[in-house]
């Protein structure tokens, strides 16, 4: 029965893009980029989309989050139980990321608002990210992808 | 999954026989419709589930299983501590302590019925539900302290429900070797709005009739009586467990090497009961442990305050409450030998056969109440765990049906409002304040909980007691 249309992939700009990937119980989140930091800018937004639409967050304020981890698996891991972190401790959510990757150190900011509930429709709210399914690679044409299972 | 890949003993037992790394076989209880619509995964994973050190006896799955984190979502494995056992963050999951429990209304569904869009308006308001709810409860430093030491009981002597309700939980609502200091700040600033919520996804609050008897006297003991009503609570640990599950699976996957652990799936994190890793996560298990059954303590609370109002006969006395994500420390018999092993059960339920001491005196005779959870149209059951039991899996039976569908199939395949009136023409009423979030959990996507208690009782983990049917669902 058709029903109504929900994004499970972002817009396109350039390589950058988001999907969403089934698992069983819960949800994967895949980012694909120009650079490893883009791949996780765009894996945060399908995160973000796990919840809402990103493109209805305002983005009102900025804050800043840093993260680091021994490789990249773990630290995109690490960056996305960061934001589920903020997003539970705030009640906000985010629509816009922008994130610097040194060697294993990660600074990014992140734009957001506080969760309005009729205007947000929040689905579901994510638990944690997973090692499910965890990849952080450049694939053969130069493409950054970022990608793991939330826990919802 | 293909068929010849398993050993079959009989209609509801197959055997993986070790290879590779296994230390132990792995074993799925389920007929054999129900193996050939399970995902791959769960082979997989049950087979890594097999290779973790001290393992002892088998990795199993129940009937319910389907892919999860590291262990099969409906997975469960024991260790040894004296033969370098672990315990395992991913093979306890996200939600610590998620679980279920059911309070007995006492009261005829036309009596409830009567009121019942009033009432699921009151439980609505009362319960809060949902991403973004905040609960009435805040805890400082000491108070949140004294409630993960405390659990349930913490509750109860707070004013949150009577000490029967304690008789009526796992542990008497309170796990012991909880280690509060070992909570982070993290952990207690996700909990510091959530205590007494309800969470989102699968979780729920059921009003429910109950529509067949399967076993007179154990239902008769259990004060389940065919077209009475009860209430069934489905939450977990709220974001303090959620936090403590993701601090501790990271610094399980970088101390593996330390402990001279090769790990076939990182998400099956783990580490030596016996190390100082291993202690520290059993020590905020177990505070998680308690901050779920706490939180289900005051959930029923706001259930009861609810009925004092517009059913003030009802009684509301607990049925039971069960956890079906933890790592327990048991007394179980291998090979005739008395054991005492960590028993992980993801996805879960504890089902204790007739006799067990740690059952109350009036459902001593039954068995635990195994409470198997639905999803919104679909039915719920009571089942009662059997002698056979301890010798198929750990006295351990499946928690639910899982999803037949992802939450992405499901949207495209539903929209909220039309679940919600679809349901309310079928005479059950939701409330939740996400629509989306009612498409992703709609009834058709989740398997039919039936077959999955029906495999479970021929495979002798537990027994039919009772079957329920919604009335009325808040959803978060």
């Amino acid at each position: 029965m058709p029903g109504k249309c929900i994004s499970a992939t972002g817009p396109a700009t350039g390589t950058a893009r988001w999907e969403h990937f089934p698992h069983g119980a819960d949800i994967g989140v895949r980012g694909y980029g120009t650079s490893r930091a883009q791949a996780f800018e765009q894996a945060a937004l399908a995160l973000s989309a796990v919840i809402t639409e990103p493109a209805g967050v305002l983005a009102r304020e900025r804050i800043e989050i840093t993260c680091q981890a021994p490789d990249d698996e773990l630290l995109l891991v690490d960056w996305l139980n960061a934001l589920v972190y903020e997003m539970a401790t705030r009640q906000w959510l985010f629509g816009r990321f922008s994130i610097r990757i040194r060697g294993r150190q990660l600074a990014a900011q992140a734009w957001g608002e506080p969760l309005d509930l009729a205007r947000h429709q929040p689905a579901v709210e994510v638990k944690g990210a997973t090692f499910t399914s965890l990849r952080v690679a450049q694939e053969p044409d130069g493409t950054w992808i970022a990608q793991c299972v939330v826990d919802v | 999954m293909d068929l010849s890949l398993f050993s079959r003993h009989s209609e509801t037992a197959w055997e993986i026989d070790p290879h590779d790394a296994m230390r132990v076989p792995a074993l799925i209880y389920a007929d054999a419709a129900l193996i050939q619509n399970m995902d791959r995964k769960v082979y997989e994973q049950v087979c890594n589930v097999a290779m973790l050190p001290g393992i002892v006896q088998a990795a199993f799955a129940m009937p319910d299983a389907h892919w999860g984190y590291g262990f099969p979502i409906g997975g469960v494995a024991a260790f040894d501590a004296a033969e370098g056992g672990v315990v395992s963050a991913g093979g306890v999951g996200f939600d610590i302590s998620c679980g279920v429990r059911c309070l007995l209304t006492g009261q005829p569904l036309e009596a409830v019925m009567a009121v019942q869009k009033t009432l699921a308006d009151s439980l609505y308001h009362a319960i809060p539900a949902g991403l973004g709810s905040t609960g009435h409860i805040h805890l400082d430093t000491a108070a949140m302290d004294a409630m993960l030491a405390g659990g349930a009981q913490w509750a109860v002597q707070r004013g949150y429900g009577d000490p029967p309700d304690l008789e009526r939980t796992e542990e008497h609502g309170c796990m012991q070797g909880a280690r509060p200091d070992w909570i982070s700040q993290q952990a207690r600033q996700r909990q510091r709005n959530e205590m007494g919520t309800l969470g989102s996804g699968n979780h729920y609050l059921e009003v429910q009739k109950v529509v067949r008897v399967h076993d007179r006297a154990a239902a008769q003991a259990m004060g389940l009586h065919e077209n009475e009503v009860v209430i069934s609570i489905h939450c977990g640990s709220r974001g303090l467990g959620h936090q403590v599950g993701t601090e501790f699976l990271k610094r399980m996957v970088l101390a593996a090497p330390q402990h001279g652990i090769t790990l076939p799936d990182r998400e099956l994190a783990c580490a030596p009961i016996d190390s100082p890793l291993g202690a520290e996560y059993l020590g905020a298990m177990r505070a998680a442990m308690n901050c779920a059954m706490a939180n289900r303590q005051i959930l029923t609370h706001l259930v009861r305050e609810v009925f004092a109002r517009l059913l003030p006969d009802a009684r509301l006395d607990l049925l039971y409450d069960v956890s079906h994500n933890t790592c327990k420390l048991e007394q179980h018999e291998v090979n005739g030998q008395p054991r005492t092993l960590h028993v992980h059960r993801k996805g879960a339920t504890r089902a204790f056969g007739p006799g067990h001491p740690d059952l109350p005196l009036a459902l001593r005779t039954t068995g635990q109440p195994v409470l198997i959870g639905g999803s919104m149209g679909t039915s719920s059951w009571v089942l009662a765990g059997t002698p056979a039991g301890a010798d198929r899996a750990f006295s351990s039976a499946c928690h639910g049906a899982g999803r037949a569908m992802s939450r992405h199939q499901a949207l495209r395949a539903w929209d909220g409002r039309q679940v919600i009136d679809e349901l309310a023409a079928r005479g059950i009423l939701i409330r939740s304040p996400s629509g989306r979030g009612v498409a992703e959990e709609a009834p058709g996507a989740y398997k039919d909980v039936g077959a999955v208690v029906d495999a479970a009782a021929a495979a002798g983990l537990a027994r039919k007691v009772a079957c329920l049917e919604p009335l009325i669902c808040i959803k978060g």
